[in-house]
């Protein structure tokens, strides 16, 4: 099993979403980040005083999948999540160990 | 007892009746010469004018970090305590009390006494009563506008102290010689319609000598300090616009024609000048901010405030217009040059406020107003004289007697608080409390 975790643009997260559950994905985590990439940050000027904003806000997906939906989830993903402009982010992929669905007590794939 | 089993026995009907009779003869009694119709327009404006302390409460408290919102807000609402109850006692008879030397009014109405229903010479037709609760509130938004250049780092019991001080020392006299019947009024023969000079520039000069004082904010210009809720900076400017139709058009003191034109002269203004704001940035950095947008119409209202009951509403635009440019200038400069007037009061009431002190020097003209003056452009250039002495009047006193006030307050119980209070935010560290628990 992996965790594919990925970074993208705000604006791509419901493409990404629907890209996903079109394949068969039965759930996902999001959460609200902050970061730099190559992209880097911009300037705000509040006032005439100029603020770098080194962070800027993204999104980040989370998603358990079984090794065999792995490549079919990465492709997935990036092909909704990209604009083809710099700062459409990344996807990591982890080893995942084990999971347990809460409820029932599954474990592993089953529970995924 | 005896009297609530009395008034037990009185029928509902009957006990109507009286108040009808009494409030009949009320009216009835009436002091001499007060016109209703004003008394109602003052108090609707003294009304008005209160409700702009808790908009530049939020008109600041949107523009400061979020760990500061609550100390932010604060400053102002205390503020509006404590001058409320500064006024009556001894705030109000050291302005309008009979005139000491042209410099301070004297002790005749300590604690309002002697102050009624009856009318007072400097508003004939309302209740002397009206008239000093109106003038409170500008006794009260004047040390609130000061807050801004020492937002984020003022301790709350030095803002307190500060507060009757400045309040005392400060604002009163300088009110007494442009209003109460002191030298800059009565001899100067200088124009300030509704706070040009007492209100504004006044508190600027305190501001900007405060912010040199208290010193900068802790990664001034090093770390991003950045305005944490405009939305809720640009609902106080909105409140701000709606309470300066007190301020402006309730500094007529009457509710005809004289309110009437400063009602338009003010709403001008200010739209004017939110616009050039706006326009100057876009120009300059290529968009228009809704910052800006809201910065230039307080900029604009403060410029007329001296200027409203004076000029044509023509005059008015240019006015405007003149507002937004220099005082987005001026903001401009500040991180340029490198003091921490927080939240720009010099840049947007010293420099609007002078820019309307001088611009009714140039504009007043007596076909709009016979009880003002003639400007130069109308003719008259002893009247812009006497608008640029009673600025630098203004600047000299205010900077000096605020710096001796903030040296005492620093040496005695401290202006600023500590470095580690500071980080963790005046909300938690002065207040135990925060804005914002999601």
């Amino acid at each position: 099993m992996k965790m594919v975790s990925a970074v993208i643009k705000h604006f791509r997260l419901d493409n990404v979403r629907k890209a996903l559950t079109d394949i068969g994905v039965e759930g996902m985590t999001i959460i609200e980040v902050k970061g730099f990439g190559r992209q880097k940050g911009h300037m705000e000027v509040y006032r005439g005083v100029e603020y770098e904003v080194r962070f800027l806000p993204k999104i980040k997906i989370e998603v358990a999948v079984s090794d065999d939906k792995l490549d079919k989830v990465v492709d997935v993903i990036q092909e909704a999540a990209r604009t083809g402009e710099i700062g459409d982010g990344k996807i990591f992929i982890y080893n995942l160990q084990d999971v347990v669905r809460i409820r029932t007590g599954e474990r592993g794939e089953e529970a995924i | 007892m005896m009297r609530r089993g009395v008034s037990a026995v009185v029928t509902p009907a009957v006990a109507v009746l009286l108040v009808l009779l009494a409030s009949g003869s009320a009216f009835a009694a009436e002091a001499s010469g007060i016109d209703t119709g004003d008394t109602a327009w003052i108090l609707v404006s003294t009304a008005l004018v209160m409700l702009m302390t808790p908009g530049l409460a939020f008109f600041y408290g949107g523009m400061v970090r979020s760990k500061n919102v609550l100390g932010t807000i604060m400053h102002s609402f205390i503020i509006l305590c404590i001058m409320s109850v500064v006024w009556v006692l001894w705030g109000y008879t050291l302005a309008f009390g009979p005139d000491i030397g042209g410099f301070v009014g004297g002790l005749k109405w300590l604690g309002l006494q002697g102050v009624g229903q009856e009318p007072a010479p400097l508003a004939p037709t309302v209740p002397h009563l009206a008239f000093m609760m109106f003038q409170g509130m500008f006794a009260i938004i004047t040390p609130a506008l000061i807050t801004g250049a020492f937002a984020e780092r003022m301790k709350f019991s030095a803002l307190v102290v500060f507060t009757v001080l400045w309040a005392t020392f400060v604002y009163s006299p300088v009110c007494h010689w442009v209003w109460g019947g002191g030298w800059i009024g009565a001899k100067l023969g200088a124009l300030d319609f509704a706070g040009g000079t007492v209100v504004h520039i006044n508190s600027a000069i305190a501001a900007i000598t405060a912010a040199v004082i208290v010193g900068k904010r802790k990664g001034y210009l090093q770390e991003a300090i950045m305005p944490h809720n405009l939305p809720m900076t640009i609902l106080g400017a909105a409140l701000l616009w709606f309470g300066w139709f007190g301020f402006n058009a309730g500094s007529a003191l009457t509710s005809g024609g004289l309110a009437s034109l400063a009602f338009v002269t003010t709403n001008t203004a200010a739209a004017a000048a939110a616009m050039s704001w706006a326009l100057a940035e876009w120009g300059h950095r290529g968009k228009p901010t809704a910052f800006g947008a809201v910065s230039g119409a307080v900029a604009g209202l403060v410029a007329i405030t001296p200027a409203a009951g004076f000029v044509s509403p023509l005059s008015a635009i240019l006015i405007g217009i003149g507002a937004g440019i220099f005082c987005y200038l001026a903001v401009n400069v500040r991180p340029k040059i490198g003091y921490d007037d927080s939240l720009d009061v010099l840049g947007i009431h010293g420099v609007g406020g002078l820019w309307g002190a001088l611009a009714t020097g140039l504009f007043a003209s007596t076909v709009v107003n016979p009880g003002g003056a003639d400007g130069l452009f109308f003719g008259n250039p002893s009247l812009f004289m006497a608008q640029v002495l009673a600025s630098v009047a203004t600047i000299v006193y205010s900077g000096i007697a605020t710096l001796i006030i903030l040296k005492v307050v620093d040496w005695t119980i401290g202006l600023r608080v500590k470095e580690e209070e500071e980080v963790e935010g005046l909300d938690l560290s002065q207040h135990g409390e925060t804005g914002y628990n999601l």
